[in-house]
């Protein structure tokens, strides 16, 4: 499991989550977003077209990476939820604080 | 390449389930790095020889994970020496599975509901509510640090 990041044309910081996010590497997305952040970088979309599973510890560390962003001004989107990850948002009303998109090019389109 | 782990699951029969029942048993240090081992390792014994739908897979995965980081996490407070113990009756249709840490217990009533508008934004308190959402029976013992959860097979 891990975190990659790159930029698009734009300027949009794009975090991809490959396996998993969970209690054991959430705080390493935490310190990935709080650096980006830290440089100025205020548009970000964190895409989950590569990830397995999500459990509460990692959907906590969206919830406090989406109030970080939103203290420094920024914008927030998610992306690439397969039908069991966006399950766990919808029970756990976490699709009614995130703007999740279907693909990371809908969501970068949507800036 | 071979896991750092030793994680040993024992399968043999259930002596309160009566004959058609198996015993899996599992003991894991208290490590989060440990848990989607022990993850794959008691599903796949649970639902071996079973048909099995996606769904009731990802539900199984998903209690295990949440139970074993509370255990962890929250029981043990990732104290090295303590252990979590996991134990799954396997029924023809139903999967009973407890998960135990040697921690002090607490009182299940006294978590808040995280859908609550003013709990929505709150960093932590979602994995009790996401186990209890998706098996059909949740059941704690007295002092509070052992779950049970029960899963009847589609």
């Amino acid at each position: 499991m891990a975190f990659s990041q790159t930029k698009d044309p734009s300027g949009i910081t794009l975090v991809q989550v490959e396996g998993q996010l969970i209690v054991g590497n959430r705080q390493e997305l935490k310190e990935l977003v709080q650096s980006a952040l830290d440089r100025n970088e205020r548009r970000i979309l964190i895409d989950f077209s590569r990830t397995g599973y999500i459990d509460s510890s990692g959907l906590g560390a969206l919830v406090s990476i989406s109030k970080r962003v939103r203290e420094s001004g920024g914008e927030l989107r998610l992306s690439g939820l397969n039908e069991d990850l966006r399950s766990l948002f919808e029970l756990t009303k976490l699709d009614t604080l995130f703007a999740i998109a279907e693909t990371p090019q809908q969501a970068l389109a949507s800036f | 390449m071979p896991s750092p782990l030793r994680l040993c699951v024992r399968r043999s029969p259930a002596p309160d389930a009566g004959q058609a029942a198996t015993l899996v048993t599992l003991r894991l240090p208290s490590d989060v790095e440990c848990i989607e081992e022990a993850v794959e390792l008691v599903t796949r014994h649970c639902l071996a020889g079973h048909r099995t739908l996606k769904k009731t897979r990802f539900r199984l995965q998903v209690v295990l994970s949440e139970a074993l980081s509370n255990a962890i996490v929250r029981g043990n407070c990732e104290e090295r020496g303590k252990w979590v113990d996991v134990r799954a009756e396997l029924l023809p249709d139903t999967i009973r599975v407890s998960v135990t840490d040697e921690g002090t217990g607490f009182d299940p009533s006294s978590v808040p509901e995280p859908i609550h508008p003013d709990q929505l934004g709150e960093a932590n308190g979602r994995g009790l509510y996401l186990i209890r959402k998706l098996v059909d029976a949740v059941q704690f013992n007295e002092r509070g640090n052992s779950i049970c959860m029960i899963l009847r097979r589609p």
